[in-house]
């Protein structure tokens, strides 16, 4: 039984790992038909991925109500919210306009998730603004030089700012393009390493905790 | 105007209020517009997953095409699903070593080829160009990215970063002056983030604020000065209501 339940589940990563390793170095039709159709296979499973999150958060919900927890009325709320639009998506067949025309999944999304969306980010302005504003004292000269460069990135990205300081524009551009690239790709090689290691680490089964606890 | 427009921007514009009044205080108006923006988010996520997953990559290609291998990944979906089976849950791992098996195969050679061969490339790249009629040229151009003087600042950029976040050797003497050019670049790139950040989330407010504006117009009721109002007087009504057993403020 460990065999089913350990052994084959390595033996799987193992296989698959090393064949689509290799199919990189495969140019033939096959090899790329392969991984066209491993793609769709990995969004196929994708979806019932999302069905053990969706079912944890109806589950956490309907205890609240069930108990009557304090706030509860808002998990019927989020309740009602959800299964109302999941009910007015599959009457409109998922479409949000058919020939040009707004279905009522589309006038959810548009006058209900885009506000509400945008406005949860924006008032995320306030916030970092206040958070800046607390923690961004140039305590120090590391401090000091993150605090210039948000300032001329901010500047540089408006025209206001760009009329009080002429050279802002460009500055924040050669910020941007060149000082924040060189940084990007320095975190890129060293995540892109670290990926590869641990890749390398779950194919050969030295890394085994995607498998979970419980028994053996 | 149509009717559904005219509600549309009654609804929008009550929800995008709700959720300004957080920046008043947290209160139960900005409560039921966050529940609901999870809720709607999910339903929305759940009926598109549905739409593309089940409908278009499962059921048309199986009905329409013939194509039953498709059942493959349908039975290794399902095996994820014996989570809730407590006593096959084991059964889930073969989803699970599937899924992260081909990641981890993708992943090697495609990583090592975009995001570290082709990075060091573009990191490594000559100083002097050959301009037409100039010959070989050494560009001071700090506004093109590819200039020769730019070229140097990235290289100096990359290898410091990279050698600060190298701990198997001490930092000290000369790799102490490495490691914190390191730091500097670090803090320039983290600033940029920032003021662009701040930039991104100012123009997604603007954008909330221009459709409060569209909306005080008479053709749509004026509906956000009616809320506005409404949304207010609400906020004083609550907060003048103490909860029981809460004890009076202090003088």
């Amino acid at each position: 039984m460990i065999f089913l339940r350990r052994q084959v589940p390595l033996l799987i990563t193992l296989i698959t790992g090393l064949v689509f390793a290799a199919q990189y170095y495969v140019p033939h039709p096959a090899s790329e038909q392969m991984l066209t159709s491993v793609t769709k296979w990995l969004q196929i499973i994708g979806g019932f991925a999302l069905v053990l999150g969706v079912s944890s958060l109806f589950h956490v919900h309907a205890m609240k109500i069930r108990r009557k927890e304090a706030g509860w009325g808002y998990s019927f709320v989020l309740y009602v919210s959800m299964l109302g639009t999941i009910a007015v998506g599959l009457w409109s067949n998922g479409k949000e306009a058919i020939d040009g025309t707004m279905t009522a999944f589309g006038w959810i999304y548009n006058f209900m998730m885009v506000p509400l969306q945008g406005t949860m980010f924006a008032i995320l302005a306030f916030f970092i603004a206040s958070a800046a504003y607390r923690s961004f004292r140039a305590r120090s000269r590391e401090a000091a030089v993150l605090l210039i460069a948000a300032v001329i990135v901010m500047m540089g990205r408006v025209p206001l700012g760009e009329y009080l300081i002429p050279l802002s524009g460009d500055l924040s551009q050669w910020i941007l393009n060149v000082l924040n690239a060189s940084v990007r790709r320095a975190i890129l090689i060293g995540v892109s390493l670290g990926t590869v290691a641990l890749s390398i680490k779950i194919i050969f089964g030295m890394e085994r905790s995607y498998l979970g606890g419980g028994k053996e | 105007m149509p009717v559904e427009t005219i509600i549309g921007a009654w609804v929008a514009t009550g929800l995008t209020l709700f959720i300004f009044s957080f920046l008043y205080k947290d209160n139960p108006l900005f409560k039921l517009a966050e529940n609901l923006y999870v809720g709607v988010s999910v339903g929305y996520t759940i009926v598109k997953t549905y739409d593309t997953v089940i409908v278009h990559l499962i059921w048309k290609p199986i009905v329409e095409n013939g194509e039953w291998a498709l059942l493959i990944p349908v039975a290794i979906g399902t095996l994820m699903l014996t989570r809730y089976v407590p006593k096959a849950a084991w059964l889930s791992r073969y989803a699970f070593a599937f899924i992260v098996g081909v990641g981890s195969g993708l992943a090697i050679p495609r990583v090592i080829s975009s995001y570290i061969l082709k990075q060091i490339e573009d990191t490594v790249r000559p100083l002097m160009v050959m301009v037409p009629g100039e010959g070989l040229t050494f560009t001071m151009n700090l506004l093109n990215p590819a200039s020769s003087l730019n070229t140097i600042i990235i290289l100096i950029g990359v290898s410091s970063v990279l050698f600060y976040f190298f701990f198997s050797v001490e930092h000290t003497g000369p790799g102490k002056a490495v490691a914190r050019t390191g730091i500097l670049f670090l803090m320039i790139a983290f600033g940029a983030a920032f003021g662009y950040t701040v930039m991104a989330r100012m123009s997604l407010l603007i954008g909330r604020l221009t459709d409060l504006i569209e909306f005080t117009d008479p053709s749509y009721g004026r509906p956000s000065l009616w809320l506005l109002g409404l949304t207010i007087l609400t906020l004083v009504v609550m907060g003048r209501r103490r909860p029981q057993g809460e004890p009076p403020e202090p003088h």
